[in-house]
């Protein structure tokens, strides 16, 4: 009677009902769904290209004259090919990138620190700052410092600092430290400066171990790479500071000289020329992400736990050692990764560029785009150019966070 | 015994409070405190003044009443214009509804907003600009009255709230012969549309690419995978551009495309990226034995996510997720580039105008205030809503 009732269960599952069926079957449903997706984006190209008349192909690179400008940057001539303008403008980008995301942890960590200050107005200054210009649009910001560097005075009339750094409508002048003559000899100087350090602190690590082999048993015996960092740490700086004072001393010329800005005629010569594009542009990014940058640092700081602080003062430690040896160290795994972060959004955003005229590479492939009709080849050498930055940023960020967490482990 | 020694008396610590003691603990506690704090006053009575003369004395502000109307819709035409305030009335209905119904934040929300419409009727704005603010304030004042204690309605405004969307695209662009074709919207209007549009549609797509991204099927983990690092590794206007200059050559030969839906595309598509990588930062903050036990009672995958991990995933990352929409409302200025008038774009608009030339900082800072009250006040409910759930504090 009870066995009736109750429902018979089949020994094997339908197929439609089982797990390990359904999981190949709904990949390969999404895969084939994917490639008619891309197959009919890429009939529609092929017709849309014929349409107008392209073919696509990179000879466009190298086989015409670029016939552009390009205001600044590498020298660069309109009768050279189209690679070489996107280099120019490859170059552009790498340049106010490293300079913004210099000039933006540096700026940064002040307000970072300032934020946690025990100090309230200096604490309220930095958190009004850090509102300010993490809540308006970047393009806004650029935008205005270009309309400003547009309104300075003009050339002869130039806002001074210390008679080298010039400010007016042309941009900014500052000095700028130029090779002589003597540059060369004394680069050979300062390498074998290096080739003298290095053999100095093997030899002083080849000496101790030799020494601790007589001396000590084998347990308690330092390792030979422990050595040469030990000379690494005593030796390497002074060895290295005489050789190279050695070699200024013996270079016939002074390798490089302060070359200042100055006004003749109607410009100046000499120096280095910011324009105002590249400043403004500078301004913006690294102001910008200096206000991010602060809350990642302070963030950073506050992550460690109030513990740590007081159990390193309870044990004696100094405030300033407070900070070395305990705050800092236990901060800076949590601050890299998102620093690093905003280091690629710095990158990116420098494509903002395009609003003000300054030629980074996403400007000069534009004006590439309108030169040659070949968006689709431009726009994928733009996007490969910032794909690059980017995965060898994040690579570098995996590795460093996967050392940093074992490091964790292992203390 | 010498207890003389013990009973001596000891003064108690100084506890005292005021003023005084609050300047001598914060700012001149120690030297170089005092330092800091005489540097830093000099340096706020510096950029004060300079702010104030110029703000005060120098700067030409008529450029701002002068073209509020600009400002806030663009090119809208002004015969239109009761489109716009019906749907300002209807979400000040709503939104009146839900602070009556829910306490707490929904309702401080509200009491801001009614706040700044009464700044606005009192501010020396045009008399139409102050009617409207006057009956969206009242609006929102008689439905709160009408919501409190509602609790029975609590579906119904939801599913208005829901509604709300499609209804305001569709009475923004109207149709037969008061049609108002995208191309008509600008100003904060359109910068508004755009935030909305890509906040709520960025959303889903984004857990769905963390979900994706996190799942065990490798067809579905790769191509998610490669999405994310993609977009992510390119900065929007790439994405902007294509729309406007690849996706003619991607599409069949008769197919046309709003711009305004071209930009919307492109800052959704862009913002998902991001989204996916704050929510699976969520996601792998859960502990697997939620899964287990989701499944050990019999879950499907789908009410596993729904209801089991994503509540919890989604709640530890709502900084993160405010963050990201933030930076969306921010970088919905960028589609002036693509020649759509967002608040950006008529900025620079009606500084090409030849009567109001050389008021680019008057302009920019009035922009800047605009996107500056929006962000921060993000940010701002952000903090409440994080502080309320107690994020955190476990």
């Amino acid at each position: 009677m009870n066995n009736n009732t109750h429902k018979v269960i089949p020994d094997k599952i339908p197929f439609y009902r089982d797990v390990r069926f359904l999981k190949v079957f709904f990949q390969i449903l999404f895969v084939i769904v994917v490639i008619l997706s891309a197959g009919f984006f890429y009939s529609n190209m092929l017709n849309g290209l014929r349409r107008q008349n392209l073919e696509l192909g990179l000879s466009f690179l190298i086989d015409s004259e670029a016939g552009i400008e390009i205001s600044e940057g590498i020298d660069f001539d309109p009768s050279e090919t189209f690679l070489k303008a996107f280099w120019v403008g490859v170059v552009n980008t790498l340049k106010v990138s490293i300079l913004g995301i210099f000039c933006a942890t540096v700026i940064g960590f002040f307000f970072g620190i300032a934020r946690l200050s025990n100090n309230w107005l200096i604490r309220q200054i930095a958190s009004v700052y850090i509102e300010c210009f993490r809540n308006i649009p970047l393009i806004l910001q650029i935008i205005f410092w270009y309309a400003i560097m547009l309104v300075l005075p003009v050339v002869q009339e130039s806002i001074r600092f210390f008679d080298s750094i010039f400010i007016n409508v042309r941009g900014v002048y500052v000095p700028s430290l130029e090779g002589t003559a003597g540059l060369i000899p004394w680069l050979w100087y300062f390498l074998s400066g290096i080739i003298i350090t290095i053999i100095v602190v093997l030899g002083l690590a080849a000496f101790r171990y030799f020494f601790q082999f007589r001396e000590r048993h084998e347990a308690d015996r330092p390792s030979f790479i422990s050595n040469i960092i030990f000379g690494a740490k005593w030796v390497a700086a002074p060895t290295f500071l005489m050789a190279t004072i050695v070699g200024w001393l013996l270079t016939p010329e002074v390798p490089f000289e302060l070359s200042r800005p100055e006004l003749q005629g109607f410009n100046f010569v000499g120096g280095i020329n910011f324009s105002p594009e590249f400043t403004a542009l500078l301004i913006g990014l690294a102001v910008y992400t200096s206000a991010f940058i602060a809350e990642v640092v302070r963030s950073g700081i506050q992550a460690v736990v109030k513990g740590q602080r007081e159990a390193a003062r309870s044990v004696g430690l100094k405030e300033s050692q407070v900070l070395r040896l305990v705050v800092v160290p236990q901060a800076i795994p949590v601050i890299v990764p998102p620093l690093t972060s905003q280091y690629l959004n710095l990158a990116k955003n420098s494509s903002l560029a395009i609003f003000i005229g300054f030629p980074d590479l996403f400007q000069v492939g534009e004006i590439m785009m309108n030169q040659t009709g070949q968006s689709i080849p431009i726009f994928a050498m733009i996007m490969v150019s910032y794909l690059i930055m980017s995965l060898t940023t994040s690579a570098f960020m995996n590795w460093y966070n996967h050392r940093i967490t074992r490091m964790g482990r292992s203390t | 015994m010498e207890n003389t020694a013990i009973t001596q008396e000891v003064k108690p610590p100084n506890t005292k409070k005021g003023p005084v003691k609050w300047l001598k603990d914060n700012l001149f506690n120690t030297w170089y405190n005092t330092i800091l704090t005489c540097l830093g006053l000099a340096f706020l009575f510096f950029v004060f003044k300079g702010v104030f003369t110029w703000v005060f004395t120098q700067a030409d502000w008529e450029v701002i009443p002068a073209n509020l109307q600009i400002f806030s819709i663009g090119p809208y035409p002004l015969e239109q214009i009761w489109r716009v305030s019906t749907v300002i009335y209807g979400l000040a209905v709503l939104l009146g509804l839900s602070a009556g119904i829910w306490n707490g934040l929904t309702r401080q929300i509200t009491v801001a907003i009614g706040c700044i419409g009464a700044i606005i009727l009192l501010l020396p704005f045009h008399i139409p600009v102050r009617e409207h603010a006057l009956i969206a304030t009242v609006i929102l004042a008689v439905s709160f009255a009408i919501g409190r204690n509602k609790d029975n309605w609590k579906r119904w405004v939801v599913v208005g709230w829901v509604l709300s969307f499609p209804w305001t695209m569709m009475m923004l662009h109207g149709f037969g012969a008061g049609t108002v074709s995208t191309t008509m919207w600008g100003g904060l209007l359109l910068t508004l549309i755009l935030a909305a549009v890509g906040i709520v549609a960025c959303f889903p797509l984004g857990v769905l690419l963390a979900l994706g991204r996190r799942s065990q099927l490798p067809a579905i983990r790769w191509v998610s995978t490669v999405y994310i690092e993609t977009i992510r590794g390119v900065p929007l206007i790439t994405l902007l551009f294509m729309g406007s200059i690849l996706l003619p050559i991607f599409m069949p030969g008769d197919f046309q495309l709003d711009k305004v839906i071209r930009a919307m595309v492109a800052l959704t598509l862009f913002s998902a990226a991001y989204m996916a990588e704050n929510v699976r930062g969520g996601l792998q903050a859960i502990p697997s034995g939620q899964v287990e036990a989701a499944q050990a009672v019999g879950l499907t995958y789908p009410k596993t996510m729904l209801f089991i991990v994503l509540p919890q995933a989604l709640r530890a990352v709502i900084p993160a997720i405010v963050g990201q929409f933030i930076s969306l409302f921010k970088d919905t200025s960028l589609v002036s580039i693509v020649g759509l008038v967002d608040l950006l774009g008529v900025a620079r608009s009606v500084l090409g105008n030849a009567e109001w030339i050389g008021l680019q900082p008057e302009v920019y800072l009035f922009v800047a205030a605009i996107y500056f009250v929006f962000c921060y006040a993000m940010s701002f409910v952000s903090q409440k809503i994080e502080s309320d759930l107690g994020v955190g504090k476990h």
